[in-house]
């Protein structure tokens, strides 16, 4: 069946891989980008062409959200796949990486294959999976990468645990190098994790909690450098937080090793003084961190230092998260704030439109050797159609996520998603 | 054999294959090719090495390679002793040199030797007056293993220069994979070692050989195929994940032999782990797999080593 060509014009078109920032217009067909630019407008369309005024509103690539746990199967009660994926049109991602820490967990190829059938069959957006780094994601022994990769999967990782076990992490980085996927890692030492719940420093003095030392997570980035100097392996840190871990990767990446680094909204925007009368939904491994890592986090954006900011989207139910600081469980929603929250950097001066929409689109493209990412002919139209300037607030309570645990209830945003294409399909509107 | 009694032989000891050269390995292989026939004749008794004394010492388990060396001896006359570990006083406490100090006092003239831990033939050498035959150190050598395999190559490709020889598996822990590169290298082939980042020693090309982590990269165009034993302990997650994933990766079948040369030979030390590294169909395909014949020929060089390692030693 051929559809007639469909133009999204007078947009202003943001594509950070071709530092693209200029008025014009998207040509769509059949679910493909059929041309883009300056010279799409309205008296020039092809024959037939329906076209819609995008009122100068922002259009960007659709985002790729390089880390989040979409919880099917085994944790339905919290998220589905189709949940995520309305959650994830309404926060203008396009393409969702999942991440392995699902009941049965992504250790076994067929697994793989339910997973991707179950993503085409009820989700709206594009997913991608994660493989288990190791059997079970028991940091015991390695996971089957090679049959994972055969699958279809596009890294590994053990989700929110590091292995703590240094010869079984060198051992698998050296496996890794054989299929040409990236290893990403929970960068805390888990030795000095133990049953700590927020991070070292005056706060958790106070608050009389249980505390993580901040150094957890440099400790394990070097440890981790050291061996990839060693393997030649590409390794990834999915949410770095702190400065010294953060100058280890800046020396990592002089010294030309496969080293990238991400964070997430959370980490930019908050610092530890959120946890205040002991808000559980603002309990996240790594825990937030104090003011000054925060800062060393939004300058590592800044410079370049950190490639990804992805949502780290952990759904909770209410009633893990109802409890005791310290028993509460870690995490929160991030699919439909991971934009919205981000822009706040860019408000603020810190850090240049193109830059930050780099992090969220090309920069986890590339990581999960993802096509998508880019606004580019002749591949399928995911976009992302956003007003950057328009303020709101954030009501948890009308999250699409079936898990309303975020961090950013009540908080004013300014920059609102307004409508998300997959393949030309418009999968989320305002 | 009497054209062989007359060549004198430079080495006293079998330590390691690096300080054989070409004409020192010719001779060996010239002399086994010799004893295989005698090995397959009605009457295999030679009397070449009467009235000498052969120890076999073994401190590793080990089936065939103490077989192998036991029936060599005898064939050509020695007095063969076996000692394994479970029946020596290395059990009761004494030390490695202890030992090899209370055997010297018994005068034998060749001491066959297994030990796991790399370099205790080298150690012993310095302590004992008679010939030392290293039937496998640790992770080092194995440097009968090599000449039997260079044997069964020459029997089968008539040379050992210019052919591409593919060792595919644990090349970390193997010390068959050591002495062949050694050897192969000194005969002017072109060798290859196959597999996994975790079981091929990260400077392995410092060995002289081409590194591959592929089996279709790896057994292009190859005349040899060495298929390496992968031990149980590092199949389960620690070096690879499982076996049904080394199998497909690495293990040697039909589809992934496709690549190299219509008329590859097929070998492996053994003992073999069927459905690991190798596939049933190919190890008994007796067309294209040498197992047996390199069993046959480890007799008739263990009897070259015993033979040329003793000359020159008037005791």
């Amino acid at each position: 069946m051929m559809n007639a060509p469909h133009a999204l014009l007078n947009a202003r078109l943001l594509d950070p891989a071709t530092n693209t920032d200029t008025m014009g217009g998207v040509l769509i067909k059949d679910g493909l980008i059929l041309d883009w630019g300056t010279h799409i407008k309205a008296d020039a369309l092809p024959d037939g062409a329906t076209y819609e005024n995008c009122h100068g509103k922002c259009l960007s690539p659709g985002l790729v959200d390089a880390h989040a746990y979409l919880c099917e199967p085994g944790k339905e009660h919290r998220e589905t796949m189709e949940t995520a994926g309305h959650a994830a049109a309404a926060g203008g991602i396009t393409t969702i990486n999942a991440f392995p820490a699902t009941e049965p967990v992504i250790d076994d190829p067929s697994i793989v294959e339910v997973i991707a059938r179950r993503a085409r069959e009820t989700c709206s957006v594009n997913i991608c999976i994660t493989g288990a780094l190791s059997k079970g994601l028991e940091g015991k022994e390695m996971a089957e990468l090679g049959l994972l990769c055969e699958a279809g999967v596009v890294a590994f990782s053990d989700g929110q645990k590091a292995i703590g076990d240094i010869n079984l992490m060198r051992r698998t980085l050296a496996y890794s190098t054989m299929f040409n996927k990236p290893i990403i890692v929970h960068a805390e030492e888990p030795a000095l994790v133990g049953s700590g719940v927020m991070t070292g420093g005056r706060t958790a003095t106070a608050m009389g909690l249980k505390s993580i030392p901040s150094c957890a997570e440099a400790i394990l980035v070097e440890r981790d450098i050291r061996l990839i100097a060693m393997t030649g392996a590409t390794w990834h840190a999915a949410h770095l937080s702190t400065l010294d871990a953060l100058n280890s990767i800046r020396r990592a990446k002089d010294e030309q090793l496969h080293v990238t680094a991400g964070t997430a909204p959370h980490y930019h925007a908050l610092n530890d003084l959120e946890v205040g009368e002991y808000r559980t939904f603002a309990r996240v491994s790594p825990p937030l961190r104090e003011e000054d890592d925060r800062r060393a986090v939004v300058a590592a954006i800044k410079d370049g230092t950190i490639d990804v900011i992805s949502s780290q989207h952990l759904p909770q139910s209410a009633d893990s998260k109802r409890l005791p600081f310290s028993q509460a469980k870690p995490g929160v929603v991030g699919l439909e704030t991971m934009l919205p929250v981000s822009l706040r950097l860019y408000h603020n001066g810190e850090v240049g439109l193109l830059d930050l929409l780099r992090t969220m689109t090309v920069g986890p493209a590339k990581l999960l050797g993802l096509a998508c990412g880019k606004i580019e002919t002749g591949k399928p139209a995911d976009l992302c159609l956003f007003d950057l300037e328009k303020p709101w607030q954030l009501d948890a309570t009308l999250l699409k996520s079936k898990s309303k645990n975020t961090a950013f209830d009540g908080h004013l945003l300014q920059g609102r998603i307004l409508k998300t294409f997959v393949s030309g399909t418009v999968v989320f509107e305002l | 054999m009497t054209h062989s009694e007359k060549t004198q032989f430079a080495h006293r000891h079998l330590l390691d294959i690096d300080r054989l050269s070409v004409a020192d390995i010719n001779l060996l292989l010239d002399t086994a090719s010799g004893y295989v026939s005698k090995s397959r004749a009605r009457d295999k008794k030679l009397s070449l090495l009467h009235g000498r004394t052969q120890i076999n010492l073994f401190f590793e388990n080990s089936t065939r390679t103490r077989t192998s060396f036991e029936l060599a001896g005898m064939r050509l006359g020695a007095d063969v002793i076996n000692m394994s570990v479970g029946s020596s006083s290395v059990k009761k406490g004494e030390t490695l040199i202890d030992t090899a100090m209370t055997l010297n006092a018994m005068h034998p003239d060749i001491l066959v030797i297994r030990h796991g831990d790399s370099g205790v033939p080298h150690l012993l050498s310095q302590k004992i007056d008679c010939a030392v035959i290293n039937a496998g150190d640790g992770s080092h050598e194995h440097p009968t293993q090599a000449l039997l395999d260079a044997l069964t190559i020459r029997n089968r490709k008539g040379r050992l220069e210019g052919l591409i020889v593919a060792i595919c598996g644990d090349i970390l822990h193997s010390r068959v994979a050591r002495s062949n590169i050694a050897l192969l290298n000194i005969m002017g082939a072109r060798v290859r070692v196959v597999g996994p980042t975790t079981l091929v020693p990260s400077n392995a090309k410092a060995l002289g050989v081409e590194v591959y982590h592929s089996m279709k990269e790896g057994l292009k165009d190859a005349d040899i195929v060495m298929m390496l034993r992968l031990q149980t302990e590092r199949m389960q997650g620690a070096f690879v994940p499982s076996v049904r994933e080394y199998f497909k990766l690495f293990g040697l079948d039909k589809k992934k032999l496709e690549v190299a040369k219509p008329d590859a030979l097929i070998m492996h030390p053994g003992p073999m782990n069927r459905g690991v590294e190798i596939d049933s169909e190919i190890a008994d395909d007796i067309t294209i797999s040498a197992i047996s014949e390199q069993v046959e020929m480890g007799v008739a060089v263990r009897m070259a080593c015993l033979d040329l390692f003793t000359r020159g030693r008037t005791q």
